[in-house]
């Protein structure tokens, strides 16, 4: 177990390393920030002086090591519109993102995995079959038309909800959070249901396939011949049984909504990193994309691993192989 | 048998395909008695299956049980309701299958299964519900009992999972066991081992046991009582001397000289010819016709199962022997 940890440990350092490369020089190509960042009218002076103060002078590889040597000292460069750490600036809209994202990965397990498992326990049931139409809904709708569609429905028509921003929040142990109020709340829920759509459609199927599969299998007849409760053989058999491949889209379909939450964010101007980025892109703000792209790489890598030693702790056979 | 537990009548279980209806079971009959061992014995796709999911009420869809009775201790089980019947898995009559590998959840510890199956009929504390686990464990010969709750089936043998597929069965000191070919997958030495067990069990417990099998040295060993099943039907049945010391029927016959350990020494193995009828295009009369080497005419019209001497045989022209 402990060598199988260190090897992924390794992989994970040399993606992370390949990424941050990748990422620089993508960044690089999109264009000079120079450009957007002084007044044309300003003399070529000026603008030499700025080039050379930032490094842009100075051939790539030689930009991308001075990089990697701050970021090591833990400084990912500041800001080149708001003149502050982006650290900083990312880390002080992250809970925003963060809440969006396991607002809407709760949404959708809990949704999700309940509707999914009575598909896959009653495949022919009318029921089931609404809930499969509903599922594909959710993978092919395009978030940003859905989005659109819950505010003039919900913000617009109705006035139920507010249409868009996060609205007072309240701290816990010094985190802005919307979640603790109900106001909070009134703003939460549409963006997070929006964010949800996709995930919820996938864990609907991920657990029918799973559930399908786990029903005509022989230990399920062999409970049911132990006289379980239905209630039982699917919460405990067939439920243990499909939790390993939902842990694993759990986990990974969690890094990628923390990083698409991009499109919910801007349509429902929610202040977290997505809206940041853009805002960046727009201004060409290379040290946040950069720094926001390489976390994101971290992220993935992060929950990569603790999806793959979780699947180890779930599945017993997966654990003899790895001790073995 | 008057002092029968488990008495099957005229037991009809139908599939409804879109092919036509298969009548995989069409009118078996058969009886156990306390602490007895039923062989049902026939070729693959006999029945055999279908038959024992029958008593359970465990029959999947498309398949149907369309009429009989299954009398459990004077009650007929084709009768209750979907939670009595519940009641009565595991409890009263218990089922065991053919694949060890499979029978048991492989993401369940042992422990966790059995503490399931006790608590699916008791009000007990999980803690007194390991404490009969373990005991059941050592009522079916493991050894060191209390670690096997604690591990998975895959770090267990094929014999030992079959064992302890037995243990959970015999859970609830059932009056009837249905096993589906226990013993096929094991290796022989192994066979003999848990056939000698099932045997010590049947007396000590006065266990019924209805054990299907194809093979008939395993009947001839084990079983007190035999009914040889033939697409859908008991084609004969009868005390185990009786009915191998003399078989009537030409399908038992066959089969017993197509068995090496039956075949007289010197004598010739003789396969019976021709193969297992599909359940879609039956003959006409008797079944086993188009394979007979007996038929004549009259066997275009379908034989009861009548008795003659100490044994019941369904066929117009029975092998009776000729004192010579
Ligand atoms: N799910 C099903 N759908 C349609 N027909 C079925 C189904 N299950 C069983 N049958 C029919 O029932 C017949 C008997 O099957 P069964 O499994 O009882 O045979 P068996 O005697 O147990 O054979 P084996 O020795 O191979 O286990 C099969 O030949 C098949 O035609
Ligand atoms: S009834 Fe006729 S065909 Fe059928 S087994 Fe007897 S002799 Fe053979
Ligand atoms: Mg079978």
């Amino acid at each position: 177990m402990f060598g199988f940890f260190i090897q992924r440990i390794v992989q994970a350092a040399i993606v992370v390393v390949a990424m941050s490369i990748l990422v620089f020089v993508g960044v690089y190509a999109i264009g000079n920030p120079i450009d957007v960042m002084i007044d044309p009218a300003a003399t070529q002076e000026i603008r030499d002086n700025l080039i050379r103060q930032y490094g842009f002078d100075r051939p790539l590889y030689e930009q991308y090591f001075v990089f990697v040597g701050n970021v090591l000292q833990g400084d990912f460069g500041q800001s080149f519109i708001y003149r502050v750490p982006v650290l900083d600036l990312i880390f002080s809209r992250l809970p925003a993102t963060f809440e969006l994202a396991l607002g809407a990965m709760l949404l959708a397990s809990v949704v999700g995995i309940p509707l999914g498992i009575w598909a896959g326990y009653r495949p022919h049931a009318f029921s089931s079959k609404a809930i499969m139409t509903l599922s594909i809904l959710g993978f092919s709708l395009p978030t940003f038309w859905v989005g659109l569609l819950l505010v003039m429905t919900f913000a617009v028509q109705l006035h139920w909800l507010p249409s868009g921003g996060r609205g007072p929040t309240s701290d816990l142990l010094g985190v802005p959070l919307s979640f603790l109020t109900p106001t909070g709340w009134s703003y939460l829920i549409l963006p997070a249901f929006n964010l949800a759509l996709f995930n919820m459609g996938l864990l609907i199927r991920l657990a029918r396939a799973g559930t399908l599969e786990a029903m005509s299998s022989d230990y399920v007849r062999f409970a049911r011949a132990q006289g379980l409760k239905e209630s039982k053989v699917v919460g405990l058999h067939v439920l243990k049984n499909i939790s390993i491949p939902i842990v694993t889209v759990f986990g990974l379909e969690f890094g990628s909504t923390l990083a698409f939450a991009v499109v919910t964010e801007t349509i429902f101007n929610w202040p977290g990193v997505g809206k940041l980025i853009i805002d960046s892109i727009m201004v060409l703000d290379r040290p946040v994309m950069v720094a926001y792209l390489i976390l994101v790489v971290l992220l993935f890598v992060i929950i990569n691993l603790v999806v793959d030693l979780l699947y180890g702790v779930l599945d017993p056979r997966i654990r003899a192989r790895r001790s073995a | 048998m008057s002092d029968a537990i488990l008495s099957v009548e005229e037991l009809q279980t139908h599939f409804f395909t879109r092919a036509g209806v298969l009548k995989a079971v069409d009118g078996v009959s058969f009886s156990v008695g306390k602490g007895r061992i039923l062989g049902l014995v026939g070729e693959s796709g006999s029945g055999k299956s279908v038959t024992g999911y029958s008593i359970l009420r465990l029959v999947d869809a498309p398949g149907k049980i369309v009429g009989g009775r299954i009398l459990l201790k004077g009650k007929d089980l084709a009768a209750l309701d979907p939670e009595a019947m519940r009641r009565t898995r595991g409890a009263v009559v218990s089922m065991i299958f053919q694949d060890p590998m499979m029978t048991l959840n492989p993401v369940l510890k042992i422990g966790t299964q059995m503490v399931a199956a006790i608590k699916a009929h008791v009000k007990i504390s999980t803690a007194d519900a390991r404490k009969q686990a373990r005991d059941a464990l050592a009522l079916v010969g493991i050894p060191a009992p209390d670690e096997r709750l604690d591990v998975y089936p895959h770090h267990l043998s094929g014999g030992m999972r079959q064992r302890v597929a037995i243990a959970i069965a015999l859970l609830h000191k059932p009056a009837v066991i249905i096993a589906d070919e226990p013993t096929t997958a094991l290796d022989v030495s192994i066979q003999s081992q848990i056939l000698a067990e099932v045997r010590r069990l049947a007396d000590q417990t006065g266990t019924a046991f209805v054990w299907v099998t194809h093979d008939l040295s395993v009947v001839s060993s084990l079983a007190d009582d035999i009914a040889v099943m033939y697409a859908g039907r008991i084609v004969e049945s009868g005390e185990t001397g009786a009915v191998l010391a003399h078989p009537k029927h030409p399908y038992t016959a066959g089969l017993m000289a197509s068995v090496p350990s039956q075949a007289e020494r010197g004598q010739k193995l003789v396969q019976i010819k021709g193969s297992t009828p599909s359940l879609a295009h039956l003959p006409e009369g008797c079944s086993f016709r188009p394979r007979c080497p007996r038929a004549t005419d009259i066997c275009k019209t379908m034989p009861a199962l009548l008795p003659l001497g100490d044994t019941k045989v369904r066929c117009h022209h029975p092998i009776v022997e000729h004192a010579s």
